[in-house]
């Protein structure tokens, strides 16, 4: 089973490169915007909420060809980028963590956002009266408190980034060794004659992967509960 | 001293105080939803006075005028909220040690035993908030609000949320702090028993304004 073929193995390693960047970059931008969407009122807030959904609805390939139109050699940001400070992205391994970070992005928000909105705020005031800044009462009540919440997300968010599929291969295509993940390997090796036995090892591992994250993911949720109240 | 003159509309009450308080217990008595909170929470910095003024010791925390406006968390003034608001994710030690952290003191080991003894918490330091019981985690609340070092405590009700036999419980420790600790209160309730035992000066809140003023006869009324 764990006899990996060279291709096989370096999708399953470009993909964890993949989703551990985008899991990472994505987290502290996933954390500002669950915190203004739990605790702030501005005008244009509900399309902040549908811009940060609209992947989840959007067919993969309309958003993958929205990040080649954007992010592509040719795009407005993607010839800023290269241009500017030689960031190619379009048909890289880093445009596929883009990719899968803008997919799984609302998947990352929606627990943090819930345990934002959890906390109670009067948490903070207390803070503020034992001489916190509204910065250090964040950082050392609200934060610590949605941690369950943060995590959580991130799992989501890293087990989304393992399977995504039509934005990473709109985007940047399947090169071997280069953006070729673990879905567009599968989905490369079942056209192919041989390349059944390959196919079924990498969704075996997909499903693992997946399987184990969304259990994780649960545990953080119900820590989170018992973090609340103070157990 | 702390000198208080504030003007606030909330919806359809306007809070209007003026007063002065030279330490020791200063209660505000009146019905619930009489702006006593709110006087207070302006006091922390919690909410700010529409028009007015406070000052504490000399210092100008509040000047409408002037436009200074010191943020809660540097006025150095204690909180004790009727629902305990202790963090959850802290056990007793660290929820006590919290406000010397943010203020950057140096630890003070004989002060925290003295806290600890004053509020009998030595048996719990190493609980989360989670497990223990409505009058513990109010001495909790209260020893962590000293260890911050307040120059005035200011109370919302503190025993509000507990039942009578809580009440008589935690009674005593009020006074041990008014008597030990060398802190000036001001002390929100709408139970006369209570400002009876604890309060050195009394002001009778009516209706957002500040109807009488004096010792505890001002508790019974004409």
């Amino acid at each position: 089973m764990f006899d990996f073929s060279e291709t096989a193995w370096t999708a399953i390693t470009l993909t964890m490169r993949i989703a551990v960047v985008a899991t990472l970059v994505a987290t502290p931008i996933g954390i500002a915007i669950a915190w203004l969407l739990a605790r702030k009122q501005f005008p244009g807030k509900i399309v902040v909420e549908a811009l940060v959904h609209l992947p989840l609805v959007l067919p993969p390939v309309v958003t993958g060809y929205l990040l080649l139109l954007t992010f592509g050699r040719r795009g407005a940001v993607g010839s800023f980028l290269a241009d500017n400070f030689g960031i190619v992205l379009s048909f890289r391994w880093t445009g596929a963590a883009l990719a899968c970070g803008i997919m799984a992005f609302p998947l990352l928000v929606r627990p943090i956002r819930l345990s934002f909105e959890a906390i109670d705020m009067r948490l903070e005031q207390a803070a503020t009266t034992l001489g916190a800044s509204p910065l250090r009462a964040f950082a050392t009540i609200t934060l610590p408190l949605a941690l369950p919440g943060i995590i959580a997300g991130m799992v989501l968010c890293f087990a989304k980034a393992i399977g995504e599929f039509g934005a990473t291969i709109t985007f940047v295509s399947s090169i071997p060794g280069e953006t070729q993940t673990i879905s567009s390997a599968v989905y490369a090796l079942i056209q192919t004659p041989a390349g059944d036995r390959e196919a079924a090892q990498l969704i075996g591992v997909s499903m693992v992967l997946a399987f184990g994250a969304l259990l994780l993911s649960e545990l953080f949720a119900r820590r989170a509960v018992a973090r609340m109240r103070g157990e | 001293m702390l000198r208080v003159e504030v003007r606030k509309v909330l919806g359809a009450t306007t809070v209007e105080a003026s007063f002065t308080s030279e330490g020791g217990v200063t209660a505000l008595f009146g019905p619930s939803g009489a702006g006593k909170t709110s006087i207070i929470n302006m006091i922390a910095g919690l909410l700010r006075p529409d028009r007015g003024l406070i000052e504490i010791d000399g210092e100008t925390l509040d000047d409408t005028v002037r436009r200074v406006h010191v943020p809660a968390h540097r006025r150095r003034i204690g909180y004790v909220f009727q629902d305990a608001r202790l963090f959850p994710h802290l056990s007793v030690e660290q929820n006590l040690d919290y406000g010397r952290r943010m203020n950057r003191l140096p630890i003070d080991a004989a002060g925290q035993e003295r806290v600890a003894r004053l509020l009998d918490l030595e048996a719990l330091m190493q609980r989360r908030p989670g497990r223990l019981s409505g009058g513990e985690k109010q001495r909790v609340a209260l020893g962590r609000a000293l260890l911050a070092r307040p120059r005035l405590l200011l109370m919302d009700e503190p025993l509000g949320s507990l039942d009578d036999e809580r009440k008589s419980d935690i009674l005593p420790y009020l006074i041990r702090l008014r008597d030990n600790a060398g802190v000036p209160m001001v002390y929100v309730s709408h139970d006369a028993g209570e400002v009876r035992r604890l309060a050195t000066q009394v002001f009778r809140v009516q209706g957002g304004r500040i109807t009488a003023k004096g010792g505890v006869e001002v508790l019974t009324p004409r």
